[in-house]
């Protein structure tokens, strides 16, 4: 006998990724391109200040909001690293940036509003969205913008229900930013259909040739904001589970009541090892981001070298060159590859219908490793090439 | 990328790695891969370049012999101060590296792996050299980082997840 499930929850696909991580997991030696986290260790002072933590005993609840002491230190950064305006008391610390975006579309929106949310996206936007009863709209991004948000492709998606629009740049799969020129542009489509932005920046130290820009913080644009960053992707931080999310007062004072009611607060040793990431993690930051640079024009250089299409990404640590030339589905292009050279990256489709005809690789990776995947995508396009022939 | 921005990325890749190819250098750089060539030949003939060595952990090895650090006090000489002085150390083929420091010794000499006897008669050579007053000499038990590589930590392998 079988109890019957939520029928939202039944109806929601696995993520595409998990999917094809089982996939590859039946098999030995497989060379991976396909991770979404970084490489690098959570820096030593870091890992050193949650020892530190442990031992002296701070093992209870910290605030439901957060350590004052962290929410202080993520104020002071945010201003000067992205000029955004966040006073203490219009944020919550969350277990990472996946619960922050959850509660904030828990706590904003109604069944039946929709949310304009741009593909390929990363995996749990669509079905977070859909477990509010809320419905997505997707917006397909287009290789020839650059995968950036265009204001004609935002006005052919609104209508009268738009309540949302959930933007994540820089961007996981494409590796995609936007720069102000076009933030700026969207700002008087915003204002006008009055949409509530639900901003993902966890790639925001993430940057290669500019500095981030966040939409929070163009003239005006803070009370139209919900802005989501974290740890995990900047300080190497994935597993201690910590991000934030900032709004302004009114909202995050209902966020914190399904905050408060479902996680209680985040984990309290990573928030002490937080405020030292802040305090004193960020010229690692800066050595993680140069070497991210490296590998990342490494792999552009040798996409062309073997006449993979791709376009510069600017941003996180993904490139997303388009397969199309073979003439095969991603999901077959990436199993084949997998089956023949034991090499998995993730196909564009685990993010949307618009990855169709993409694949997503990571460059979290050393260069050794790099050269080793490279290599055999390399040997294995060129055999496709000559069997196409 | 100024010159000087760009020699400094160069030397830091290769000071890690001296097994990328010129061609990975260009890439990773975004430069030609003659002016790499052309680079790492100039920093050679300068001497900013002085070698490509492979880093041995020893202490893995059957070889029994040890590393000593030898601390030398001198009387510096009129005219050339310290320098004859220590060419006459750093000549001697057993020293690996030598500096000149601040502090209450002069020069910091580090030897390549010896015997003791060997370390005995270099260190016996160092002091009969007239201006040398006095030597110290403690020997390497353990070398616990080197180059930036921590020795005796397993090599860790990548805990990802494969996909994520």
């Amino acid at each position: 006998m079988e109890f019957k499930i939520n029928e939202t929850v039944a109806a929601c696909k696995p993520s595409g990724i998990r999917e094809f991580f089982d996939i590859a997991a039946t098999k030995k030696d497989v060379i991976s391109l396909g991770v979404g986290e970084p490489d690098f260790m959570t820096p030593y002072a870091i890992r050193e200040e949650a020892i530190r933590i442990l031992q002296k005993g701070r093992t209870y609840y910290t605030s439901n909001s957060g350590l004052l002491e962290l929410r202080e230190a993520i104020k002071e950064y945010s201003r000067e690293q992205f000029q955004l305006d966040y006073s203490v008391d219009e944020m919550i610390v969350t277990v990472g940036a996946s619960q922050a975006l959850d509660v904030a579309l828990r706590t904003m929106l109604n069944p039946g509003d929709e949310v304009i949310f741009c593909e390929p996206a990363y995996v749990s936007y669509l079905p977070t969205i859909e477990l509010t009863g809320a419905k997505p709209v997707a917006i397909t991004l287009r290789e020839e913008d650059n995968f950036v948000l265009t204001p004609e492709l935002l006005l052919e998606a609104i209508t009268e229900k738009s309540k949302m629009l959930f933007l994540n740049f820089p961007n996981n799969p494409t590796g995609a930013v936007m720069l102000r020129k076009h933030l700026e542009k969207l700002v008087p489509i915003i204002k006008k259909h009055h949409l509530l932005v639900l901003t993902d920046e966890i790639y925001s130290e993430l940057t290669y040739g500019y500095q981030h820009v966040s939409i929070a913080s163009l003239p005006g644009m803070k009370d139209y904001c919900i802005y989501v960053n974290g740890f995990s992707k900047a300080f190497a931080m994935t597993g201690w589970r910590l991000a934030y999310v900032c709004a302004p007062v009114y909202m995050i004072e209902e966020m914190k009541k399904v905050h408060q009611y479902t996680i209680m607060s985040a984990p309290t040793i990573s928030q002490y090892a937080a405020v030292v990431a802040l305090n004193e993690g960020l010229s690692e930051v800066a050595m993680m981001r140069e070497s991210y640079d490296e590998r990342r024009c490494f792999v552009l250089s040798r996409f062309k070298e073997m006449g993979l299409t791709c376009f510069e990404p600017k941003g996180a640590f993904y490139t997303f060159p388009c397969i199309k030339e073979f003439r095969m589905s991603s999901y077959d292009f990436c199993m084949d590859l997998l089956a023949k050279k034991n090499v998995a990256i993730v196909p564009g489709t685990a993010f949307g219908q618009a990855g169709e005809g993409f694949v997503r690789i990571s460059y979290a990776y050393s260069i050794d490793s790099l050269r080793a995947a490279l290599d055999l995508l390399k040997q294995y396009i060129t055999e496709l090439r000559h069997k196409m022939k | 990328m100024t010159n000087f921005y760009f020699e400094k990325k160069l030397l830091k890749l290769i000071e890690t790695n001296s097994k990328l190819t010129d061609a990975e250098l260009a890439q990773m750089l975004q430069v030609d891969e003659a002016l790499i060539n052309q680079t790492i030949a100039r920093l050679k003939d300068e001497g900013i370049i002085g070698g490509f060595h492979t880093m041995i952990n020893w202490d893995l090895t059957d070889d029994e012999d040890v590393s000593a650090m030898i601390e030398v006090r001198v009387t510096p000489q009129k005219g050339n101060g310290y320098e004859k002085i220590a060419a006459q150390i750093y000549n001697f083929p057993e020293v690996e590296s030598m500096m000149l420091v601040t502090g209450s010794f002069d020069y910091m000499i580090l030897t390549h792996k010896l015997s003791m006897k060997q370390v005995a008669d270099l260190v016996n050579r160092i002091s009969l050299i007239e201006q040398v007053i006095s030597t110290s000499t403690s020997v390497v038990l353990n070398v616990y980082k080197n180059h930036n590589v921590i020795y005796k930590q397993k090599k860790l392998e990548d805990g990802r997840m494969e996909l994520s």
